[in-house]
């Protein structure tokens, strides 16, 4: 071995005085440490008042769900028993009408907002005028819609489903736009490399990879329109029955809320807090479903 | 195309749709009744109409509670085939709706005060005193006014919480209207009945979403009072409800007869309403008279078009003939006042001119 | 005639070509489809503006300016003024936007930035976003049977002893500012989380494994990289949680104590325009349905106003973290 050693370079040098090892103890590690410890505590403190509510909606109104509760009609007054089947498919009804208006009208309009010409006139303004809409009181859909439907045609399952498509639309068209003006440019470019229309690079490209974005802004719109009960009162009223055609007063589990969570009936309160159970618990499903038919295929 | 799932779900419940309507030809020859307007008699009316439904294979009955003001306009853009209000229809309301209602008292009830205050039971007040509450000019519970009314009772030095109905009710028309009835210093602080009154804006003084958003706060809030409906109040099994000081200077506690005595104190006017043929029947016992009377109790009215489909208006008339009848037997244990029976004999005859 | 390999496989269709005139076609009609829906969605707001406008005129005529700067809303005296309420409208949601903004974040954070397991994250996320569907009465019953009780002991801590501060300056005796904004701030919650997540998650692998090549804590990435890339559609998800919190009406109707009053404290009730529609709108007569709408029209100025507000944020921080476009 020869004794004098030939001369390394300075880097290798360098590195030698520094320890790679992660130190605990330095400052950065420490304020990244602290932060964590925060984002754990901060997590924690948001999920107390989370897991509190879904508790005492569990607790309360897990009692009743059993087959007669989930297809019987109502109870009133005295009565034990009953449930809310017609509530059910009521808010299916109109949550099925107001997604059918509202996600192609806010998915193509965000297509418009997010790809085809975001910085024109119209889209500066809609996507302004959509902004403006997410902070439109859920009572004031329900009295518009109570003045050009209602008064002509009476009340029905279909003004409620055009009023909670009213308030659904703003979600839908700006998570959508979000999601889609996030697609990497070069896969867009690369479709339109390959000699597509502005049509195709959207159905081909943009809608699937966006896809996640979409469904999360559908699922939120729907969750918060199933739980509505104001603009219902103005468009749908309300019924004992279960619902034979699209143009009449229809029941709905918010309506049924309402109304019963009002009333001195243990019976009706008991109906009321499962009831709410039963909404969650359907939008879970849907949630579900959802995530399962539209991944991403990227 | 991703849309093709969620096409899927929405072609799947348009077929339900369509199966249910084709599969309801059942009732097709079904008349089917809508109503809407005060949240106070929905219990009682909802009892009586799913009864009455279900004894009559051919009438279906619906009713939901959205306030007596929004049945009103329901009523005038005749959007429903009845409505129903506390505090009937003023002459302006009437004239809005072209003069074509009629009126029907078809039950009645009384607002009682309820209160949160650790170990006192059976609080009293005096004719003078809880409108002073409500004025905002008695504020602590141990006030010599209180303590003199109810010697026995350990009244904490504690500021009271006064709690109102947030939403416009025709509960607190009533209840204001009496106030104001019996009292000047009402009358200059918050104003003649009124369904949203104003309340002196105190820290003292919160609000409250309907009876149970009342009863829930007082619940949680010691020290509070508020007034809620009597039958809410027995119904939910309220123990702390105030006894009150009617004009003959008796402490009266709510219930069917105490009420009935206060409806028996009031006549209805003789004439008819505004242009109208119909018999007046808006009567208000703001302050009975009577030993044994309740002070605060009011009638709440179904209103009905004078003209409409033949066969509406007969299921109309057999909905009323119900209510006066069975109807008045289920009254008691609701928490309601069953109607004297001059008054139902009355109502009975006006009900003829629903044609 | 194509004996050449290249015309083949053209007229077979298995190789790129340019559009065809059906292409053509459709895409047109694609794009006018989507230009007619977003489109649609200014004549939506232009005929809700016409209305509501249209039953506030009446209101607006009569009172004028005064009606914005008023106080009380008094039915029988035919004074109506909507000072407080507006008030109580930003309060309350800014601070429920402070709230639940910074959480909303600090759980997308959790969930995206590999802080639990991907599964774990996953059903944790599916039951934030489950709480959107939770409807606003049950939302305002939780607020007054448990937060309103478990809140009064910390408020009446904090009003003895910090009650010099105007925030604490008084008793919480039920239903005020403290539970409305926290529970709106619960409401707001699973949509803030949701988008932001979806913001998070579009990043690309590259970003975060450039940074973390550099050498950054993993602090130092989320913080100096991470959230600058998803800065937009954090935006975009506070402007919606915003929105939310404006509009929101049952809960709040419950748990604000709908007095007519302005006041620092958090403790104190207060009243919001969309809780005032709520409560007076079924029972209005004609004047009072005319100056509903006018509060509505207030309601739907001050949300254009914030969003104004929102806009000029938006292109302050696209500039500093993207570049100047």
């Amino acid at each position: 071995m020869s004794t004098t050693n030939p001369p390394l370079s300075s880097a290798t040098t360098l590195v030698k005085d520094y320890n790679l090892q992660r130190q605990p103890l330095e400052y950065r590690a420490m304020k990244s440490i602290f932060l964590t410890g925060m984002t754990w505590a901060m997590a924690i403190l948001a999920s107390v008042p989370l897991f509190s509510v879904i508790y005492m909606l569990v607790i309360k109104g897990g009692t009743r769900i059993n087959w007669e509760t989930l297809t019987a009609l109502p109870p009133a007054g005295f009565e034990m028993g009953g449930g809310f089947g017609n509530a059910i498919i009521g808010t299916l009804v109109m949550v099925v009408i107001a997604s059918a208006i509202s996600v192609p009208f806010g998915t193509l309009a965000a297509v418009y907002l997010g790809v085809f010409d975001p910085n024109s006139r119209t889209a500066t303004l809609s996507r302004f005028l959509a902004k403006t809409l997410t902070g439109f009181p859920s009572i004031l859909a329900g009295v518009f819609v109570y003045s050009i439907l209602v008064i002509k045609f009476g009340y029905s399952a279909l003004a409620g489903g055009i009023s909670l498509a009213v308030l659904m639309l703003p979600t839908v068209v700006l998570a959508a736009e979000e999601a889609m003006r996030q697609v990497p440019q070069r896969m867009k470019d690369a479709a339109y490399g390959m000699g597509c229309t502005r049509s195709q690079v959207i159905w081909k490209v943009v809608l699937p990879t966006g896809m996640p974005g979409i469904l999360t802004g559908v699922m939120l719109a729907v969750a918060g329109a199933a739980g509505e009960s104001a603009p219902l009162l103005f468009t749908a009223l309300f019924s004992n029955y279960y619902i034979s055609e699209v143009m009449e007063p229809t029941a709905s589990l918010s309506i049924l809320i309402y109304n019963f969570s009002a009333m001195p009936f243990d019976n009706q309160i008991e109906l009321a807090w499962t009831a709410s159970l039963v909404l969650v618990l359907i939008v879970l499903i849907f949630n579900i479903l959802a995530r399962l038919l539209g991944r991403a295929k990227v | 195309m991703k849309f093709l799932p969620s096409l899927k779900v929405a072609a799947i419940a348009a077929c339900l749709s369509a199966a249910m309507v084709t599969s309801s030809t059942a009732f097709a020859d079904e008349v089917k009744l809508t109503g809407s307007g005060a949240s106070f008699p929905f219990p009682i009316y909802s009892k009586w109409f799913k009864d009455f439904s279900a004894a009559h294979s051919d009438i279906r009955v619906d009713y939901q509670s959205k306030g007596s003001g929004a049945g009103i306009q329901d009523f005038t853009n005749k959007t429903v085939d009845f409505a129903a209000s506390d505090a009937a229809m003023s002459d302006e309301e009437l004239a809005k709706a072209g003069n074509k209602a009629i009126l029907l008292p078809m039950t009645a009830g009384e607002v009682v005060l309820v209160y949160n205050l650790d170990g006192v039971s059976d609080l009293k007040l005096p004719r003078d005193v809880y409108p002073e509450i409500f004025a905002g000019k008695i504020t602590k519970w141990n006030d010599p006014k209180i303590a003199a009314a109810n010697p026995d009772a350990k009244l904490p030095d504690q500021a009271i919480t006064v709690v109102t109905r947030a939403d416009s009710s025709g509960t607190s028309f009533v209840f204001t209207s009496h106030l104001a009835a019996i009292s000047d210093d009402f009358k200059k602080a918050v104003g003649e009945g009124n369904k949203s009154p104003s309340w002196p804006a105190t820290d003292k003084f919160v609000k409250a979403p309907k009876n149970d958003g009342i009863a829930a706060t007082i619940k949680q809030t010691p020290g509070s009072i508020g007034y809620v409906e009597y039958g809410f109040a027995k119904l939910s099994g309220w123990k702390s409800i105030a006894q009150l000081e009617n004009k003959a200077g008796k402490y009266v506690p709510a219930g069917a007869e105490s009420g009935a005595a206060a409806l028996a104190s009031t006549d209805f006017p003789t004439g008819k309403l505004p242009s109208s043929e119909v018999p007046d029947l808006r009567a208000w016992a703001t302050d009975p008279a009577g030993e044994a009377a309740y002070p605060i109790a009011s009638y709440t009215w179904m209103i009905f078009y004078p003209e409409q489909d033949a066969a509406k208006a007969k299921a109309l008339r057999e909905v009323v003939e119900y209510g006066l009848t069975t109807g008045q037997k289920s009254a008691d244990e609701l928490g309601y006042i069953p109607l004297p029976e001059k008054v139902v004999a009355k109502v009975r005859e006006v009900s003829q001119m629903i044609k | 005639m194509a004996s050449n390999p290249f015309q083949q496989a053209v007229s077979a269709g298995s190789v790129t070509k340019p559009p065809s005139r059906g292409d053509y076609s459709s895409d047109t009609l694609f794009r006018s489809v989507a230009y007619g829906s977003a489109f649609l969605i200014i004549i939506l707001m232009a005929y809700i503006l016409w209305e509501i406008g249209g039953q506030a005129l009446p209101a607006m005529q009569k009172y004028g300016f005064g009606f914005i700067t008023g106080i009380g809303w008094n039915p029988g005296k035919e004074e109506f003024g909507i000072l407080p309420e507006i008030w109580g409208t930003l309060y309350s949601s800014l601070l429920a936007l402070l709230i639940g903004g910074v959480f909303g974040i600090s759980i997308a954070i959790f969930l995206t930035q590999d802080f639990i397991e991907a599964r774990l994250a996953v059903v944790f996320r599916t039951i934030v976003e489950l709480l959107a569907a939770i409807p606003s009465v049950v939302y305002g019953l939780w607020g007054i049977y448990i937060l309103i009780p478990a809140l009064r002991p910390i408020a009446n801590f904090l009003h003895e002893h910090l009650g010099f501060i105007p925030f604490f300056g008084s008793e919480l005796s039920g239903p005020g500012m403290a539970p409305a904004a926290l529970v709106l701030a619960i409401m707001i919650l699973p949509t803030v989380a949701a988008i932001s997540v979806d913001a998070f998650r579009r990043i690309p692998y590259k970003v975060k494994e450039a940074a973390f090549g550099m050498g950054t804590t993993r602090w130092e990435a989320i913080l100096k990289v991470m959230l600058p890339t998803a800065s937009s559609g954090i935006l975009a998800a506070l402007v919606l949680g915003f929105g939310r919190a404006l509009g929101e009406t049952m809960a709040l109707a419950m748990l604000i104590g709908n007095v007519d009053q302005i006041s620092l404290s958090i403790f104190s009730p207060a009243n919001t325009l969309a809780s005032l529609l709520a409560s007076n709108f079924p029972e209005a007569g004609t004047l009072e349905v005319q100056s509903l709408m006018y509060a509505a029209m207030a309601l739907l100025v001050i949300t254009l106003l914030v969003n104004v507000a929102g806009l000029a944020i938006q292109q302050y921080t696209v500039r500093k973290f993207e570049g100047k476009k």
